[in-house]
């Protein structure tokens, strides 16, 4: 019976963290520019947004994305907005010129309604300032009218207009091949040094044969450096690899058309929230 | 039957050598000191703030002498306050660290509610400016600590558990402290609320 217990707390325990996980507001999926979960847009107006922002990306190389939302309970919008960021990586990697405008739209006043989350690149053109003043008098005007598209139609240019005065690196369509180039040589290395080791390996084996002290040494010694060596380079092989398609693929995916995904641009919290 | 031996030692090398986790430290070790750069530089940030924004409510609320006072007195505090690489190998500076932070916090958000009662001030564009720099600043500080404290947890994950824990004694990685909350008395009493003021 105690083995039972014990199983019954071992299943409770792993069950725990998703009960944890779930009080949350879920972040959802990164489907395209504006992505409304509120609905409080129609198919058109959406459409639209994300033709201007996709056409923004596709000139300048900043990434700007709206989520419309209905709550971010419990937690405060600043908290749920970089939970977002995290999970989205707007922007260039290394550029980190991502923005994002969260409307939560039934947030109740305490947790605020409105956010501009803005990347760590774009933010000596985009102050807090300017984003508080983007969201208190762009688009809050146009949401006490319930004017959602409007509101957001204006935030945007006014975003846009105050990303072009950061002078950025000009957009740059990266080419698959040079990614694939990448990874090309991120899985050779590992090989070629395979084939370089084993043929030491042979090489020591055979050696202490004409050795009169051949205690066996000699092998073990090759094997313990070369051994680390090789796990050394097969973990920072793997890591390169993993980044480097990341930082990719999400751009490539963006100009190709059909699927838009961050380019892992960075977040440090700046950005401003505000109420209608 | 030596030669064997000599494989069978060279894979148990290969497999200590990966499960010391001697280069995970390095790894984990380089990333809470740029979470904790990056909280510091943050800290910095919301100091460097505070002169313009005392100036400005004293322009407007030129009386409210002792709330102004506590947050330069804050201020100083936390800048004289040096911040040397052992602030996080010893817990004591660490918390002292917290400590004259949290001051400042508290001198500054009472600031800012004084500051509710003056219309002419909040209409000031300035301060709105300031006041919406320190808003963003103030959250750039929670998420530079909450991301400082989920790079101290993997370290310290590493350098406690089995068999890496060998590998901390062994180069001296010891535990690195945490931000806690500074004031849970304070956080688990409701406020009180007054309205008859």
């Amino acid at each position: 019976m105690p083995f039972f217990r014990f199983f019954l707390a071992l299943l409770l325990a792993s069950l725990l963290p998703q009960v944890g996980a779930q009080t949350f507001a879920a972040i959802p999926p990164l489907s395209s520019h504006v992505v409304d979960q509120a609905h409080m847009l129609d198919e058109q107006q959406r459409h639209t947004l994300d033709q201007v922002l996709s056409e923004y990306e596709a000139r300048s190389g900043s990434q700007i994305a709206i989520l419309l939302v209905s709550s971010t309970a419990p937690e405060v919008i600043e908290q749920y907005s970089i939970r977002v960021a995290e999970a989205w990586k707007l922007g260039r990697k290394g550029i980190d010129d991502g923005v994002i405008l969260l409307v939560a739209k039934d947030n109740n006043k305490a947790l605020r309604r409105l956010r501009i989350e803005a990347g760590r690149g774009v933010q000596g053109s985009l102050t807090d300032a300017k984003s508080k003043r983007i969201l208190e008098d762009v688009i809050a005007p146009h949401f006490r009218q319930n004017d959602y598209y409007g509101g957001l139609a204006a935030g945007i240019s006014a975003l846009t207009s105050v990303l072009d005065e950061e002078h950025l690196p000009a957009a740059q369509k990266k080419s698959a091949a040079a990614i694939d180039n990448d990874g090309w040589l991120n899985v050779v290395a590992p090989v070629i040094f395979l084939i370089v080791f084993f043929a030491v390996v042979m090489y020591a084996r055979r050696g202490p044969r004409n050795n009169l002290n051949s205690n066996g040494w000699g092998n073990h010694a090759t094997g313990v450096i070369l051994g680390s060596v090789l796990s050394e380079l097969s973990r920072s092989g793997s890591s390169g690899r993993s980044s480097g398609s990341f930082g990719g693929g999400g751009f490539g995916g963006g100009n190709a058309g059909g699927g838009f995904s961050g380019g892992g641009g960075g977040f440090d919290g700046g950005g401003a929230s505000g109420n209608w | 039957m030596k030669k064997w031996f000599a494989w069978l030692a060279l894979a148990a090398a290969v497999l200590t050598l990966s499960s010391c986790g001697y280069n995970d430290f390095q790894a984990k070790d380089e990333a809470t000191k740029a979470a904790w750069s990056e909280v510091v530089n943050q800290y910095q940030r919301r100091a460097d703030l505070i002169p313009n924004l005392v100036n400005t409510v004293k322009g407007y609320a030129a009386h409210e002498k002792d709330t102004l006072e506590a947050v330069t007195q804050a201020r100083a505090a936390a800048t004289s306050f040096q911040i040397t690489p052992e602030v996080l190998t010893n817990p004591e500076a660490f918390s002292k660290f917290q400590q004259v932070q949290g001051q400042l916090s508290s001198a500054l958000s009472r600031l800012m509610a004084v500051s509710e009662n003056y219309p002419q001030l909040k209409a000031d564009t300035s301060f709105r400016d300031l006041q919406s720099q320190l808003e963003g600043t103030e959250n750039r500080i929670t998420v530079a600590r909450q991301r400082y404290i989920a790079a101290v947890q993997e370290y310290n994950v590493l350098a406690r558990s089995f068999p890496s824990n060998i590998t901390a004694k062994l180069f001296s990685y010891a535990v690195k402290p945490s931000f806690t909350v500074e004031n849970e008395k304070a956080i688990s009493t409701a406020p009180a609320v007054n309205f008859g003021k």
